[in-house]
């Protein structure tokens, strides 16, 4: 008998492949499951984070794309946002493995990007920039016409405008729709080794495993549990962390007049 | 399906591909989308109904059914969909047979969990083993229906009770005031007037539940996913009369192409929904309405 140590520091890290080789396969102990499942959500983790981060550049420019008066600007962000937006994102998934993988064929130097690392990376990072840029394209157009005439009057235009008017205050505007667009895209990693890309060697994500334990044990009440009780987790950690940037961004207004962290549950792909 | 497509390797490339689309295994593509048509219209209906009730629940008078509600929509918040789909897949089928198993076979002793099996007697079985493929098949679609329906249920009664919560407060004072009760109130007050201000929700909801469809593919069912995987991937002339290499690429891109159109249509037939819905409503589209009429 294992103590729970021990299989911590066996499947703690498995999921990035440090550790035990081989899976438990049978007579799995909660702790276990425990343990294996929040080793996946280190993927999860990734795939948000960096997605996040990265798309945030990629929706920042798109929505003022959209918002140019200039078509050639306009168009490919508006088809851009469209495409993205307008299909399962499970689809999106598989489209891009295998047109990776075609392309793999024709020029090997492609290889790393039919693993989920990279491809499925590359497809939330479009994904959630086409999600984000609909919030802050939103945002821009509710900017209060006052505060822009007001860097008008003061002689500010191009990017120093930008950068001390119209920045902040999109968002400032833009965060509760974008911390609930945050959660959902935490959400939408679990569908990563759920569509084509390949867990290899068993490196999954939180849902991988949890389906593994559910399907070894024919017992769904104990793994999924589990997996909801990390994401309760790190719903939480996301609006707590999202929340303090909130206060920050609204900082220079009279109490009464700041956004209130609303939730609204409208973004699922 | 036509004529000449007895020797598809003598064939030029149209009449080629006229007969490769149109072989048995692309016809249970095409059905594959009905059935993906009939999951949404069948879905829609219900998901709308669990949540309606899911929205009455949250505005009980007896405070455990108001708890109820309330965790239902909140919990559906937290986790990831797909993970509740994987769930109640085999929670339901097991809670299914489990019931049917102490009502059918009381005089069973054997415990039901054994290890890493879940086993029931022979005659709970569901299907029955004996029953027909159909059977098996459409058991599984109506376990999707009702996933689909849970989960969607929730995210329908948090667009209702938003509904609820908009129609003006001086409505129902004045329902009360003419002494309706509090039911007279709901139903004939609160329900025709609220459909306005859940729409642009439920508007979101139907191109969520459109894009969710896919899903189905987890659970299990033969649908457009599991078809273009099977139909697209590399064919020997081994096995078929119409070898060809690896075009799952291209088929995805077709489901692409098929949603974006799908949910476009739909973009423009909510707006007209809108439109109609917004006739003689208290608000800026319903005033906007009635000034272009006036003028």
């Amino acid at each position: 008998m294992k103590s729970c140590i021990d299989t911590i520091q066996d499947y703690g890290l498995r999921s990035i492949g440090i550790g035990e080789r081989l899976l438990p396969k049978s007579d799995f102990t909660l702790c276990e499951q425990f343990t294996l499942i929040g080793s996946g959500m280190i993927w999860n983790i990734y795939f948000g984070l960096m997605a996040l981060v990265t798309g945030y550049f990629l929706a920042v420019t798109l929505a003022l794309g959209k918002s140019s008066s200039n078509r050639w600007a306009r168009k490919p962000a508006e088809w851009f946002i469209f495409v993205f937006r307008g299909s399962p994102l499970f689809i999106q998934f598989f489209f891009a493995y295998f047109f990776f993988l075609s392309l793999k064929k024709s020029y090997p130097m492609f290889d790393m990007l039919t693993s989920a690392w990279a491809g499925a990376l590359i497809v939330l990072f479009m994904n959630t920039a086409a999600y984000s840029a609909e919030i802050f394209y939103g945002a821009l157009r509710t900017i209060p016409k006052g505060d822009v005439e007001a860097a008008d009057a003061y002689g500010m235009s191009g990017w120093p405008r930008f950068r001390r008017i119209v920045w902040p205050t999109m968002m400032r505007l833009a965060w509760p729709a974008y911390t609930n667009e945050a959660i959902f895209l935490f959400h939408a990693t679990t569908l990563v080794f759920f569509s084509a890309f390949p867990a290899w060697q068993q490196r999954g994500d939180a849902l991988y495993y949890a389906s593994y334990f559910a399907d070894k044990t024919f017992n769904p009440f104990v793994p999924y549990p589990i997996l909801a009780f990390y994401f309760i987790l790190l719903t939480l950690t996301v609006v707590g962390v999202f929340g303090v940037i909130n206060t920050r961004l609204n900082r220079h207004l009279p109490a009464e007049r700041r956004a209130k962290m609303r939730f609204r549950l409208t973004l699922a792909r | 399906m036509f004529s000449y497509c007895a020797d598809p390797d003598t064939l030029g490339t149209f009449r080629w591909f006229s007969c490769y689309l149109t072989n048995g295994v692309h016809l249970s593509f095409y059905m594959s989308f009905i059935k993906v048509l009939l999951l949404l219209f069948i879905t829609a209906p219900v998901a709308l109904a669990v949540g309606f009730g899911g929205a009455m629940a949250t505005r009980a008078h007896l405070a455990p059914v108001r708890w109820l509600g309330e965790g239902y929509i909140a919990i559906m918040r937290g986790v990831p969909d797909i993970a509740f789909f994987l769930f109640f897949v085999i929670a339901l089928d097991q809670a299914f047979e489990w019931t049917r198993h102490q009502v059918l076979c009381p005089e069973w002793t054997d415990p039901i969990r054994q290890g890493n099996d879940f086993l029931v007697c022979p005659a709970a079985k569901l299907p029955l083993g004996t029953a027909p493929e159909w059977v098996h098949q459409s058991y599984s679609f109506f376990l999707a229906v009702i996933t689909f329906a849970i989960v969607f249920g929730a995210f329908a009664a948090n667009v209702l009770r938003g509904g609820m919560r908009a129609v003006p407060h001086a409505q129902l004072e004045t329902a009360a005031a003419y002494g309706m009760s509090r039911r007279q109130t709901f139903w004939r007050i609160l329900v025709p007037q609220m459909w306005i201000y859940a729409l642009p929700g439920l508007s979101n909801l139907w191109l969520i539940l459109i894009k969710a469809t896919p899903l189905l593919f987890l659970l299990g069912i033969e649908d457009i996913v599991y078809w273009a995987r099977e139909i697209g991937g590399t064919k020997t002339s081994k096995f078929t009369s119409y070898p060809h290499d690896d075009w799952r690429m291209w088929y995805f891109l077709f489901l692409l192409v098929f949603y974006l159109s799908f949910t476009r249509i739909s973009e423009i037939l909510l707006e007209k929904l809108t439109v109609r819905l917004s006739h003689g409503q208290a608000t800026t589209g319903g005033e906007a309405l009635r000034k272009e009429a006036a003028a």
